[in-house]
Parts: C-alpha cells; sequence; structure tokens
C-alpha cells in the first residue's frame, strides 16, 4: 500500500452513515493499509459499527455537545492528527464537511485540495478535480510533507463493503475550542421528505429558469418526479432568485448527481449545472431554445415548451401505472 | 453595527474561462462581483438599516487593483472598501486568501459581524467562510439561508439536508449565506454616482504582514497535469409537434424506468 495510515472525516444523519462517507472509506482502503475513522456526534455505536462495515479498524468519537459538530471537531482532530500522524484526512464536500475542514486547515496551518473527483496516492497522494463546468481535469499534488487535507464531492467513488466488523470505538477529547465552541444549535427542523433523496434517487428532474415562475415548479418539476418515484432538484438560476432552496441546487456549487435517468426541464446547461449531472446515466432534456448548450450532453433532447411537454408527459406516465 | 462583507471579483461566468501557463485562472479582463456576493452585501445593508445605524466595509483581493466589482456593490451602498492586491497574489490557495481576509477584518477595525457567500463561483473551495473565522477566533454560522441581529447575537436557520437548524453565536462573528436568501437590490443611479468616490483603501500582502504566505508558494501545492475531460455525446434533439411527450415515455419504457 502507498499510504500507511488514512482517516475519513465520518457524517450521519441521525445514526445512518452517509453513502458519502462510505465512498470515501471503500477509497480510503485502495490507498492505505490503515482506514480510520473520526466521528463527531451522539451516535458513536451505530457509527462505529457501519463505517467497521466498509474497512475503518478505529473510529474516533468526538462528542460535540450543542455545538456545530463540523465547528467543534477541528480542535480535536488537531489534537488527534498531531498524536496518530495520518498520512491523509478525508472530507465529504458536505456542510460539515467544509466546516471541519476548514478549521482543521488553520489549526495545522495545512492547505486543503478540495472538491476532488478522483484519488490515489504513490508516495505522496495524487488528487484530480475538474474546472471550467468538467471541461477540463486538473492533477494536483503537495509540494511539501505534512498531513493531506482533502476534500471529496459525493458520488465520486462507488461505496462497497469490506465484510469488516465493528470498529473500536476510541473516545477523543474536544480540548479547548475556543469561539468556534460558541455556534450552539438551538432547534431542528426536519422537514418532510416524500420520496427519495436527491443524491440516491434513480431519478431527477430538475428545473431551471425556463419553467417560468416560482408557482410552476411544484406542478411540473416535483409532479414529474413524484410520477418517475424520482427526487427533484434546480438549477443554480433558480436557487439565486429564491424560488427553491439552497438543498436542491444541483450544479458546481451545488450536490452532484449521477441517477439514471436526469431530467432538465427549462436548464439551459450553464457550465455551473453541467458539473453536477453531466455523469448521469441517460439525460433528458426539455427547453425552448433548440442552440441551449444542455441539448449537447442530452440523449433525448426536446425543442418545446416545458409547459406543454411536462404536464402531457405527467399524465401519460400516470394512465401507464 | 459595523458589518463587513467578503466579495470577490470574478471573471465573467458567462465567458469561457481559460487558465495561463502557470494554471492560475485567466483574470486579465473586467472582472464582475461574484453573484453569489450579492446576497451578502444586500443582507449586511438591511441588517445595518434594522440595527439603527452603522456601516458595510467590502473585503476583496484581486489582481491589478480592479476595483469594477467593488463600485457595484459600493453602489448598491456600501461604505468603503479594502482591496488587496498585489503581483505575490496569483496561486493563492484557500488558506491564504482566508489569512489575507482575516487581516482586512483587523484593518477594518470594530466589525460585529463578517458576511460571505458560501463559496465563490469560480474557486468553490467553500472553506474560506470558516477558515477565516478560525484565524480570528470567531464563531462560524455557516450556510445561513435566514439571519437576524439581536442583543448582540446573531441567529441564523443553518441549511441541512434534511431541512434546517436554527443555530446562534454572539458577535463578532462570521456567517456565510446561501444564495436567494434576500434579493440584491438593483444600484440606482445615485448609488453608481456616489460608488465613484468611495474610499478604496489599497493593500499588499506585505502590508499585512503576509509575505511569502500567499502565491504558489504559500498554497505549497503544484498543478501536475491539465486535460481535456472526455466530452459526452448528443443524442436525439427533435421539434416538439405536440408529441415530443411520446418520445420521452417511450425512451423511459426503454430503461425500464416506466
Amino acid at each position: 500500500m502507498p499510504l500507511n495510515k488514512v482517516w475519513v472525516y465520518a457524517e450521519a444523519n441521525g445514526d445512518k452513515v452517509t453513502t458519502a462517507t462510505l465512498e470515501l472509506l471503500t477509497k480510503a482502503r485502495e490507498i492505505a493499509s490503515t482506514v480510520e475513522a473520526v466521528y463527531a456526534g451522539s451516535a458513536g455505536d451505530a457509527v462505529a459499527t457501519q463505517v467497521g462495515e466498509y474497512g475503518a479498524t478505529t473510529l474516533y468519537v468526538i462528542d460535540p455537545g450543542k455545538a456545530l459538530p463540523g465547528q467543534v471537531a477541528a480542535s480535536a482532530l488537531a489534537k488527534l492528527v498531531g498524536e496518530q500522524s495520518p498520512d491523509a484526512v478525508l472530507f465529504v464536500q458536505s456542510y460539515d464537511g467544509r466546516d471541519a475542514m476548514a478549521r482543521l486547515s488553520v489549526k495545522l496551518d495545512r492547505p486543503v485540495l478540495t472538491n476532488g473527483f478522483t484519488l490515489a496516492a504513490d508516495a505522496k497522494v495524487q488528487f484530480g478535480t475538474a474546472v471550467f463546468g468538467g471541461t477540463q481535469l486538473v492533477d494536483a499534488e503537495y509540494t511539501d510533507d505534512g498531513v493531506a487535507l482533502i476534500g471529496v464531492r459525493p458520488k465520486s467513488f462507488t461505496a462497497e463493503p469490506s465484510g469488516g466488523g465493528a470498529a473500536s470505538v476510541v473516545s477523543a477529547d474536544t480540548g479547548d475550542a475556543g469561539r468556534a465552541a460558541e455556534a450552539t444549535v438551538l432547534e431542528v427542523f426536519e422537514e418532510e421528505q416524500t420520496g427519495p433523496k436527491l443524491e440516491e434517487a434513480a431519478v431527477v428532474v430538475s428545473g431551471g429558469r425556463g419553467i417560468g415562475a416560482a408557482e410552476n415548479y411544484k406542478p411540473l418539476v416535483e409532479e414529474l418526479a413524484k410520477a418517475l418515484k424520482g427526487a427533484f432538484g434546480a438549477s443554480r438560476a433558480i436557487v439565486d432568485a429564491g424560488w427553491v432552496p439552497y438543498a436542491l441546487q444541483v450544479g458546481q456549487t451545488g450536490k452532484t448527481v449521477k441517477p439514471k435517468v436526469y431530467v432538465a426541464l427549462g436548464i439551459s446547461g450553464a457550465t455551473q449545472h453541467m458539473v453536477g449531472m453531466k455523469n448521469s446515466d441517460n439525460i433528458i432534456a426539455v427547453n425552448k431554445d433548440a442552440e441551449a448548450p444542455i441539448f449537447g450532453i442530452a440523449d433525448l433532447g426536446i425543442v418545446g415548451d416545458v409547459h406543454k411537454v411536462v404536464p402531457a408527459l405527467i399524465e401519460a406516465i400516470k394512465s401507464k401505472s | 453595527m459595523h458589518v463587513a462583507v467578503c466579495v470577490k471579483q470574478i471573471p465573467d461566468p458567462a465567458v469561457p474561462g481559460a487558465l495561463n501557463d502557470d494554471h492560475t485562472l485567466k483574470r486579465e479582463g473586467k472582472l464582475i462581483l461574484d453573484e453569489s456576493d450579492s446576497y451578502g452585501v444586500e443582507m449586511a445593508l438591511q441588517l445595518v438599516d434594522a440595527a439603527g445605524g452603522g456601516e458595510v466595509t467590502l473585503l476583496s483581493m484581486a489582481p491589478n487593483g480592479e476595483v469594477s466589482g467593488l463600485r457595484t456593490a459600493l453602489a448598491m451602498g456600501a461604505a468603503k472598501a479594502i482591496l488587496v492586491s498585489d503581483p505575490e497574489c496569483p496561486g493563492t490557495d484557500a488558506l491564504g486568501t482566508a489569512k489575507v481576509l482575516a487581516k482586512c477584518v483587523e484593518r477594518a477595525g470594530g466589525v460585529d459581524l463578517l458576511l460571505t457567500a458560501t463559496e465563490s463561483s469560480d474557486g468553490y473551495t467553500g472553506t474560506v467562510p470558516a477558515q477565516v473565522a478560525e484565524l480570528l477566533d470567531w464563531p462560524a454560522l455557516t450556510f445561513a439561508k435566514h439571519i437576524e441581529v439581536a442583543d448582540g447575537k446573531v441567529t441564523i436557520q443553518r441549511q441541512t439536508e434534511t431541512g434546517y437548524d436554527v443555530v446562534q453565536a454572539s458577535l463578532p462573528a462570521v456567517v456565510s449565506v446561501t444564495a436567494g436568501v434576500v434579493e440584491p437590490r438593483y444600484p440606482s443611479f445615485k448609488g453608481i454616482m456616489a460608488a465613484k468616490n468611495k474610499p478604496v483603501d489599497q493593500a499588499t500582502a506585505a502590508d499585512l504582514g503576509l509575505s511569502g504566505q500567499v502565491g504558489w508558494s504559500g498554497a505549497r501545492q503544484t498543478i501536475t497535469n491539465v486535460a481535456q475531460a472526455p466530452a459526452r455525446q448528443a443524442g436525439e434533439k427533435i421539434e416538439d409537434d405536440g408529441t415530443g411527450f411520446e418520445k420521452i415515455v417511450g425512451f423511459l419504457e426503454n430503461l425500464k424506468v416506466i
């Protein structure tokens, strides 16, 4: 193995480890002889079982109390990295992952390599990302020694279990996180979710500016997604316009999806959007503008009005089921 | 209340980007205010209004003394700007950028709240807000979709995968705001005229005591290869004649999705 020890910053929703975490553990097994995980939260035992199945032998558990986990994890991580000297710490490019990676980067005065799509190692970590809407691939590496801090976009690797037993749990000392610990979670609101998650759905339907108005999102995008038992997403344009929340954004500054079928409704196909969906197995696009760049990557492109095509499509699908 | 906002001036995203020989992004042309940052500027102006007074200071780093993006934000209503522009800066990574911005916060003086976007549209590491916070030893409330300031505390709704969390910290603090959080105002003609005379305090990395910590040497990383990604082939494209939906049905049936 090229590397001795690689850590993964594990995240969970409740007591379920995120798929993106499992993807990182799978890749870590490929490049390091020892894989360990670090987790900040209250579901340590459940997380230990799941990360163990994907190859982590030890799970360091940090108790964030009521603080935002990613914000306080860094002080514990900095201490652990000092004691255990991993070659690299891998983070999911998520909300909490970015917080933890950023704080740790300052504590250790180490640069971060972010938005990774590929990862390999010989003596050093070889990191790959993409720029200009995924049209150019860029490889990078550190010019000095020291721990590599790497952010990886979800869906970059396929999660495969190793069949390992539960990781042994080691409690980690948070130490003094300074004023970072002041960011306190007062309340948690779970929005009712129907259907599959955006990153995990086999079908994703997204809407863009071409749907015309915020009130058209539900009847066109959400309803088609529902008819196809899929998830719904959005282009940056309508997130910026405040039509739908940021959590639905697919693209460079949003989520990466890789469904079996991606349906783009009224999305022109800015490079910012394409980088988040162009690796979908099949792409269908409906857009009024025949010159829209989205047609350049669509397997099936319909030049037409979403307000005519989509309601007819929803009816046709419903009549079949 | 004194609110500082980190703003980035970027090449127009509508124009295809290109890399220089040293793999930095070409930034020679006119730079514009990153749209992601317009939400922070608007939010800052609204928070200052709600607090009954104060001002908004812009913090930025850009090559060649570029100010056109800053003028846009000044025209929206920000009072002044600090611009770090230095031949040493190209190649600066996220950590180096955060060091520059943290020094700018200190240079601005008396900042109660620092607003940022969640990530820039060109570099998009998404780490700078929390890095700046750590450098200043301030709390960071990231990915805010709603912000309130009262009694020396800032309270936000923080975007999560399943909804949102209500998160609070005392000031001074860093808050990163998601796009769409407020509707950025268009600069008025009066605002545009006034912006021409608003102060832009220009500084170098050395002025901030950061010589050697910015640029490629500070970044401690190198680009080993740049290659064209394999292009995806376009498939069938048809004009809708009223039966376009049937094509989609057929396509989905073939894939056994329906």
